[in-house]
């Protein structure tokens, strides 16, 4: 009897779990482990990929060591960026704004993504382009200002782009705060920033910690942002990944590249996670 | 009334209003020092505004609150001192039990060394008797055991005024009776005002030595427990605060008498003041003796029986008046010691006990 009851049990487990398992199988398992025997192979005389084995590809990843780097500090830096954004915004939407108006605000939040990300990244192109903010300045006489194509142009374009992804957790974590905790902390004699810092920051580090590593994760993989704000100067990994499968056609060293990406993020996400898991934890934010 | 040194708290001429809703007014209130006063009253008769308005979670729309001698208009919850324990504690979940207690502690300006912090927090634990707990998390702790908790962050400070609201009512009835008793004895022990927010007649008369009884916005009586038993001022207190019958009455033009609406005229119980005319008369069960009496001034037949151990509950239905209930006590039924359902039986009671209040 419990022995059936269990393999029924078992069975609607699987029936639920098989479809996403099927896709993630075919559609990441897969590619994942070709991209791992790519890595190792070499490039085909005409392009593509030529079996073999071989360190030669990793042997060769500082040729592209200024992507990593664009991408290791710049996606950081741009989610933190988010944060300091997002966090005054989600605490405005969540405590500070009338109830009433609560919802419509933070559907504004969403709206932008109704619009393609490309044509919004489209619109900074012109405004940051000579014939934007660069034109105005040159007509009170401020002339020759540079602002796309830098590294300051990708930050604002991820800033732009993902602060709706870095808002939300930090709202929902904020709206979903007991405001007796509140009550109770100024009851026991805690001014306002006391308050913020002892109960309502560290009750929103759950959200926090999502929005960044959502945003980061994210930004690892970046390609549209840094190709039409950071020109051909601010490269990221994912467009030397594009350059090298689809202009040069070298299979195995975009393949190296991807897989050494997929490593340093899966480092960094473990490094974050214990960081995390300590911090909520123990939760010791002691700072009054 | 306005010798604020003896008095804690004083709400004088209070109203609060949220837009066009009124949620109290004409809240008049002078809480002695040291005394422990219940705000009673149904859900929403305003007894919890009147508690957040002197934690300072609210602020008066007219009147004044003061706490001590101070008036205490405009200052913030954080500049008071009086400390409360919320509705489901609202304990800090992501600090320990400690850590929770030394809270308020740690606000203190000038600051107070880690040392000393310590120290007191540890006393306000054992004062609940929760000495080594210390370390653990809230989400740990069983509710009595955070309901000590909350207790031990609110008065660690040292408050003039410890609030309470509602602060039983998560508890089940064995808990509740135990912290009842644990509330007064702490209460004696610090010699501090409390304030207590409750919908529950039974806490507020135990626990109390001052009940001031609250509905739709207004304070309807205000008096030390026995004295609201015993003499309702409004046919709604004698409703509210312990069981009661009602009768519909009259009050007879000229003679000292009530006859009650099945004809049977009674005496004019003396503290009565009612005008001639229509009125309603109160009478409390357990005021009422059963007597196997075909002359007893009420005659009805038991309906319904509730065996309480102590004491049983009967079901009267009372000819002419319709369902009485009557609380004996197990030796006040003469000669057998329970009265059989479908019995007939006689209702005798001191019209003195009657509550005559005009309809």
């Amino acid at each position: 009897m419990r022995a059936a009851m269990n393999t029924k049990r078992n069975l609607v487990t699987a029936a639920l779990i098989a479809p996403a398992a099927a896709w993630l199988f075919v559609f990441l398992v897969l590619p994942f482990i070709a991209m791992l025997v790519f890595a190792f192979g070499e490039r085909a005389p005409e392009g593509g990929y030529q079996a073999a084995f071989t360190f030669a590809q990793f042997a060769n990843l500082p040729a592209r060591a200024t992507a990593f780097w664009n991408t290791l500090l710049l996606a950081p830096a741009g989610a933190l960026l988010c944060l300091v954004v997002a966090y005054p915004t989600a605490y405005y939407l969540a405590v500070k704004a009338n109830p009433r108006y609560r919802l419509m605000l933070v559907s504004l939040v969403v709206v932008p993504f109704w619009t393609s990300l490309l044509v919004r990244t489209y619109a900074w192109m012109y405004i940051l382009g000579s014939r934007g903010i660069p034109n105005l300045l040159a007509l009170i006489g401020i002339e020759d200002v540079r602002l796309l194509n830098t590294p300051g142009a990708v930050l604002l374009g991820i800033v732009y782009g993902y602060l709706p992804l870095m808002i939300m957790p930090i709202y929902v974590s904020l709206e979903m705060l007991d405001r007796r905790l509140l009550e109770a902390s100024a009851d026991l004699g805690a001014k306002p920033v006391s308050t913020f810092f002892g109960v309502t920051l560290p009750l929103s580090l759950p959200g926090v910690m999502t929005g960044v590593a959502l945003v980061t994760i994210l930004l690892l993989g970046e390609y549209l942002i840094p190709q039409l704000l950071g020109g051909g100067k601010v490269f990221f990994i994912g467009n030397a990944l594009v350059d090298l499968f689809l202009q040069s056609r070298n299979w195995p060293f975009g393949s190296a590249i991807a897989v050494t990406l997929v490593a340093v993020v899966v480092v960094v996400l473990m490094v974050a996670m214990r960081i995390a898991w300590k911090v909520a934890g123990t939760r010791q934010v002691d700072l009054v | 009334m306005t010798s604020a040194s003896t008095n804690d708290i004083e709400f004088r001429s209070v109203a609060k209003r949220y837009g066009s809703v009124t949620a109290v007014s004409g809240i008049n209130l002078a809480v002695p020092k040291g005394a422990f006063v219940a705000l009673l009253g149904p859900s929403g008769c305003g007894k919890t505004t009147c508690l957040r308005m002197i934690g300072g979670f609210e602020q008066p729309s007219e009147g004044m609150v003061y706490i001590g001698e101070q008036p205490m208009n405009g200052v913030p919850a954080y500049r008071r001192p009086v400390n409360m324990v919320f509705q489901q504690y609202a304990l800090f979940p992501h600090l320990d039990v400690e850590q929770n207690v030394a809270y308020g502690l740690k606000q203190m300006r000038p600051r107070i060394g880690v040392a000393e912090v310590a120290s007191r927090a540890q006393e306000a634990l054992e004062m609940v008797r929760l000495g080594g707990f210390g370390k653990r998390r809230i989400h740990e702790m069983s509710g009595g055991q955070q309901q000590r908790v909350a207790l031990a962050r609110a008065i660690v400070n040292k408050p003039k005024v410890l609030l309470l609201d509602e602060p039983l009512a998560a508890l089940d009835k064995k808990l509740r009776t135990a912290m009842q008793i644990e509330l007064q004895s702490l209460q004696r022990e610090l010699g501090i005002t409390f304030v207590l927010v409750t919908h529950d007649q039974e806490e507020a008369l135990s626990m109390s030595d001052l009940v001031c009884v609250m509905n739709t916005g207004r304070i309807v009586q205000v008096g030390p427990p026995q004295e609201i038993y015993d003499r309702p001022s409004s046919l709604f207190v004698a409703d509210f605060v312990g069981k009661t019958n009602r009768i519909a009455a009259t009050i007879e033009p000229g003679a000292n008498s009530v006859r009650l609406a099945n004809g049977v005229g009674l005496a004019k119980p003396a503290r009565a003041n009612g005008t001639a005319g229509a009125a309603m008369v109160a009478l409390r069960p357990e005021s009422i003796r059963l007597v196997r009496d075909a002359t007893a001034t009420l005659q009805g037949t038991v309906t319904h029986r509730i065996f309480l151990g102590s004491s049983v509950e009967y079901s009267v239905e009372v000819d002419g008046l319709g369902d009485f209930l009557v609380t004996a006590d197990r030796r006040s039924i003469d000669e057998s010691d329970l009265a059989e359902p479908g019995e007939r039986i006689g209702l005798r009671f001191d019209p003195n006990a009657m509550h005559v209040f005009p309809a």
